[in-house]
């Protein structure tokens, strides 16, 4: 690496054009200055500048090389693909051990999380999310392709394992669609953002009812719209290898379909549900009991079928849901789902 | 003993980060008590002996927040010393903007939530730029794209920082963040000697002393007028 004492501030910004915003993002102006090291660009400021402007110029040094370092680092990686995620048991709260011998979840699967309340779901979320190592109060290890985990998932502020779509899907930014999804493309540093931002914004409305346009203000959005655009960026725009749900309403939002685009995004999905029509759509349901994992079931057949006839009842209901929203008088909808599945 | 700082804007949540961190800490038998420094009145005392946590209060009152702190936290720290404590949590409310309470060699978190809007990480100065943990809350009630754009400002402004997501109020991360603050190498004895991590704003002008009239007449000592001429934008 270029030695950040001795080299002018021009040289280090044609290295690394990401310093302009940085320098801007941390109220310096270097321009006129291009031609001095960051050491002597704070050596011109008189002292009552430097406590003025709260700087502190051994500090800013340190804090440059590392952002340049931790953005090289982001930069020139290879994606790191995150093919399986394999939980080893721990214990549960009264300290027995978890009956099974390891999950391995892979790259595409969805993963259904049951039990109630308090149960122990958080914890095992946080674990996955902090690739536990034996040192969490559940005593459980997780390994990534099969080994143990580089630190970074642990530390790093860019390479977060799981993202997170809550079931409060609210935005309290004050912006239109296009500059909102923007502005998450910039902090990704994605390269074509502007076809990034309309792929997503065209997801988003293949998911959601209703459509909206891209200068529609975030927070005049529906729930369904909101949590279409939230899936679509989330999955598009996210670097985070594992998608974890917390319960989607069936409100305004095609479910199957948005669980279908994340999983061409060769996602892991994580759901927490107890919406028959969501867990069963899961290949496997893990079962949570007095805080440890009490059963992993694999989807059956039968449940596949009962499936089958679940998303028929709320299609109907949806529909139902429509007319009222359009004013009209309810009638009986005809459910025609066994033509359709013959079709 | 080890002591740790925490500070950060109003109501950003350092209250309810520390007590769940406590449940922790508490959990591996460590004896942890809170010094609570606040400018004109906190409730947050109450909470702490709730949970049956040992609690000192300050307030300011008339003095800067931050300068008083740094004036007590030798007498705080001695007093934990003394109880045999095995940590002991400052927590502090920043708010200027301008000052951190932060000691070099004594560990210092900074909690500020996803509320604040995206361009506050860039109007924090020291409190935010010199933490060695950022603790982010209030992530429950945003986006995901939200969390990522708060946090990779966070980390525009302070890279060397590590960034952690808790939630107050179920306490998720707060387990996470209590494995790092109790170590037998950050032990001390005392505060002496030590110094501060940024200098703070050299004060005093007329009405830092009391004065109340206003007019330049009766403005002495640091004073600086703000440039308001028509063709000054
Ligand atoms: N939704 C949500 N609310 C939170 C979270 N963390 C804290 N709160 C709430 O935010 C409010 C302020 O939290 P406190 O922990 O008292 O904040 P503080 O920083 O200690 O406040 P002061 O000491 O008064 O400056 C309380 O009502 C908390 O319940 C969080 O992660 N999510
Ligand atoms: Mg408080």
């Amino acid at each position: 690496m270029t030695d950040i004492n001795t080299t002018t501030i021009s040289s280090l910004v044609a290295e690394y054009p990401f310093l302009t915003s940085f320098f801007k993002d941390n109220g310096l102006d270097v321009t006129g200055s291009e031609n001095l090291t960051l050491v002597q660009y704070f050596a011109a400021f008189d002292s009552d500048e430097m406590e003025d402007r709260a700087l502190d110029a051994d500090n800013m040094i340190v804090q440059t090389e590392e952002f340049i370092r931790q953005m090289n680092a982001f930069l020139g990686k290879e994606d790191d693909v995150v093919k399986t995620v394999t939980i080893l048991p721990g214990m549960d709260k009264s300290g027995n051990a978890e009956e099974f011998q390891e999950l391995v979840i892979e790259q595409g699967e969805i993963i259904s999380i049951v039990g109630p309340t308090g149960s122990g779901k958080s914890r095992l979320l946080g674990d996955i999310e902090w690739v536990a190592q034996n040192d969490t109060p559940t005593g459980r290890s997780i390994l990534i392709n099969g080994d143990v985990p580089d630190r970074k998932w642990r530390f790093s502020s860019a390479d977060k394992l799981v993202a997170q779509l809550s079931q409060n899907m609210n935005f309290v930014m004050d912006l239109s669609v296009y500059e909102f999804v923007e502005l998450h493309a910039e902090s990704r540093m994605v390269e074509n953002r502007e076809e990034v931002i309309h792929r997503i914004i065209e997801q988003a409305n293949s998911l959601a009812g209703e459509t909206f346009s891209p200068e529609t203000p975030i927070t005049s959005l529906s729930g369904g719209q909101s949590r279409a655009l939230m899936i679509a960026d989330t999955a598009i725009l996210s670097k985070s290898p594992i998608i974890l749900i917390d319960e989607i309403e069936n409100a305004g939002i095609d479910r199957k379909k948005a669980l279908k685009l994340l999983l061409t995004q060769d996602k892991i999905v994580l759901m927490a549900t107890h919406d028959p029509v969501l867990a069963l759509m899961g290949d496997k349901r893990i079962v949570i009991k007095n805080g440890g994992i009490h059963k992993v079931i694999e989807t059956t057949d039968e449940e596949r079928t009962i499936l089958s006839t679940l998303e028929e009842m709320d299609r109907t209901l949806l529909a139902y849901r429509t007319k009222l929203r359009q004013g009209e008088i309810i009638t009986k909808i005809q459910t025609d789902w066994k033509e359709k599945s013959h079709a | 003993m080890n002591l740790v700082t925490v500070s950060g804007p109003p109501s950003s949540g350092k209250t309810s980060v520390i007590l769940k961190t406590i449940d922790s800490l508490k959990k591996r038998g460590l004896k942890v008590a809170v010094a609570k420094f606040d400018c004109l009145y906190t409730d947050d005392d109450v909470l702490y002996e709730k949970a049956g946590i040992p609690v000192k209060k300050g307030l300011s009152g008339a003095l800067c927040p931050d300068h008083y702190f740094v004036s007590n936290v030798e007498e705080i720290t001695n007093w934990a010393l003394k109880n045999q404590f095995d940590i002991l949590i400052s927590e502090s409310a920043g708010l200027c903007n301008r000052c951190s309470p932060y000691i070099k060699g004594i560990k210092a978190v900074c909690v500020i939530d996803n509320l604040s809007g995206i361009n506050t990480p860039k109007k924090i100065g020291p409190m935010l730029k010199t933490a060695d943990i950022v603790v982010i809350t209030k992530g429950d009630i945003v986006s995901q794209a939200e969390r990522e754009v708060f946090a990779s400002r966070v980390n525009t402004v302070n890279p060397s920082a590590m960034i952690m997501h808790i939630n107050g109020l179920t306490g998720q991360g707060s387990f996470e963040l209590s494995t790092l603050l109790y170590s037998e190498e950050n032990h001390i004895d005392s505060l002496k000697g030590m110094e501060l991590r940024f200098p703070m704003p050299a004060a005093l002008c007329s009405y830092c002393l009391g004065e109340t009239r206003i007019g330049e007449s009766y403005q002495m000592g640091n004073v600086r007028k703000m440039k308001v001429d028509d063709d000054n934008d």
